[in-house]
């Protein structure tokens, strides 16, 4: 389990990732309660890459949902620097699994969308939006509409329309979890180069290991639910990262031990 | 594997596309078929002119109320009502029917009521309108309003439950604010929805037309209708179905095309 630490009030944090004791507990339409979440407790280190994986069911998904202000949790809070996370806002951009494009707005007009909320000048937000539709690959596409777009495209307007609004952190609900193996690649290539060039926290949920091994600094390995944080694995593995790694023995000595620790989750909900 | 399809394989197999020029043959086939059997059936003698016109009696009343203008002044009148009646309930139904979809307080309060007053006869509020707002236009504006307006309330609710929550959440992770996400993206996201409620509900209102000029009217093609019942004569009863039905694919045809303008992103 990890310890709060208590050198939040470093400078250097002013925008950490902190979710305290936090548990989440929900009705379910016939009046059972459900204990999604118990007690979890995350220090995301500032600039890092943090994945969460955990077996289907395990309330991953709902905690992400938590960072971003979509739900309240039921005890416990989460700090993005010094602040109690209250409801949605800039601050945390977030790509869906689902495909959240508006499809009423071209791929330009899409990634433009948070720009716009905040009132940033025309000129301005046409430079941003262009360096992320380079940055991503979408130049050609920008008069697209979503509907004229494949999955890994679209996924692409979505992490295109996050990072334009420079949020401090960044939430990822298994994005390419809906992607042919094909295309999940090239997408996880194109998150880890935007990534290593902006080096901005980023909490990824996944249930693929060797996704999270591939893109994570740090794994938190949840238990099946309610969920709980089983595990916080440092990866060793250095930076830039590729494809090729899957077969280092490191990535694979990290690949082990998180199915040890998944396997053992299966039996013990077992009975 | 490439199998070239027969083009009756591609007429009997499910959801299969047909050239464009067959679709359009068999559309006019239906046309020129109607008008087939009902020429077989005044012409040949088979049926009384008193009970169906023949094409060309129905044809020479079209001419003779034309020249005399009072077509187009009927036709100008059921236009006014139509149009009045179902432009005043869409103003009220589609932003309160957005809202009843969006806000539970908003469906919890006028839902029940609703769905209950969807479900009375336009018919029998006939009397009761004339009773309380007299016989002018204003009453027949009231039918079409009345026929239509809880029905769009309820499918424009629909299409508003319609919008994917996360797409909200989308926006709200961008920045939005609530009143963003109201105007900026549930609003865009239903209206194709919306657009396709009016072009139903258009036809609806349509309908009632007759129901609003068969009481205290003295004008209107639904009023021509009941004159003529008392005269029998049939074949300006037919000329204002035929009007009637020409003005409903007309107005149906302006929403098809406002839908291929407006929301293109859609098709």
């Amino acid at each position: 389990m990890s310890v709060v630490n208590a050198a939040a009030t470093d400078a250097g944090t002013r925008s950490r990732l902190r979710i305290k004791d936090v548990r989440l507990e929900y009705q379910t339409r016939t009046g059972k309660n459900v204990v999604a979440i118990d007690r979890i407790s995350i220090d995301v280190p500032d600039n890092e890459f943090a994945v969460i994986v955990g077996p289907s069911g395990c309330g991953k998904s709902s905690l992400l949902y938590l960072v971003a202000g979509l739900a309240d949790p039921t005890e416990g809070d989460i700090l993005l620097g010094n602040t109690v996370v209250q409801g949605p806002g800039a601050d945390r951009g977030m790509v869906f699994q689902s495909y959240t494009l508006f499809p009423w707005l071209t791929v330009r007009e899409n990634v433009e969308f948070g720009l716009k909320r905040r009132n940033v000048p025309a000129k301005e937000r046409e430079d941003i939006v262009n360096r992320y539709l380079n940055e991503t690959g979408l130049a050609a596409f920008h008069d697209a509409y979503p509907k004229q777009l494949s999955g890994g495209m679209m996924q692409r307007v979505a992490i295109a329309r996050a990072l334009a609004n420079d949020p401090k952190i960044l939430l990822m609900d298994e994005p390419f979890g809906a992607l042919d193996s094909q295309t999940r690649n090239t997408m996880q290539k194109l998150l880890l180069r935007v990534w290593e060039q902006h080096q901005k926290t980023v909490l990824f949920v996944t249930h693929d290991i060797d996704e999270a091994i591939l893109l994570g600094d740090r794994i938190y390995v949840m238990t099946a639910r309610p969920g709980r944080l089983k595990e916080e694995i440092v990866v060793p593995i250095p930076r830039p990262r590729s494809m090729d790694m899957v077969m280092d023995p490191e990535f694979i000595a990290v690949k082990r031990r998180i199915l040890e620790l998944l396997k053992n989750e299966i039996k013990d909900d077992e009975h | 594997m490439a199998r070239k399809q027969s083009l009756l394989d591609q007429c009997l197999t499910p959801k299969s596309e047909i050239p464009g020029s067959l679709a359009f043959a068999i559309s006019a086939l239906t046309w020129v078929a109607v008008i087939a059997v009902w020429s077989i059936l005044t012409y040949g003698g088979y049926m009384q002119d008193i009970f169906l016109p023949s094409p060309s009696a129905v044809t020479a009343a079209f001419f003779r109320l034309l020249e005399d203008g009072t077509l187009s002044q009927h036709i100008w009148a059921s236009l006014q009502v139509v149009v009045i009646g179902f432009v005043i309930s869409s103003i009220i139904a589609v932003p309160l029917g957005l809202l009843m979809g969006t806000f539970r307080v908003v469906q919890a309060g006028l839902e029940p009521l609703v769905n209950f007053i969807r479900y009375l006869p336009v018919t029998s509020f006939v009397p009761l309108f004339i009773l309380w707002i007299g016989i002018g236009i204003e009453q027949r504006i009231m039918v079409i309003f009345f026929g239509t307006f809880f029905q769009q309330l309820v499918m424009i609710a629909d299409v508003s439950r319609g919008v994917h929550k996360d797409l909200l959440n989308a926006s709200y992770t961008l920045g939005a604010s609530r009143r963003d996400a109201l105007l900026h993206v549930l609003t865009p996201a239903a209206l194709p929805g919306i657009i396709d409620t009016l072009r139903i509900t258009m036809g609806w209102a349509w309908t009632y037309l007759v129901v609003a000029e068969l009481v205290a009217a003295s004008s209107g093609l639904g009023y021509i209708s009941m004159k003529a019942m008392r005269g029998f004569q049939v074949d300006v009863i037919f000329l204002a179905i035929a009007i009637i039905g020409l003005l409903g694919l007309f107005t149906d045809l302006i929403f098809r095309v406002i839908r291929l303008r407006l929301v293109a992103w859609a098709n």
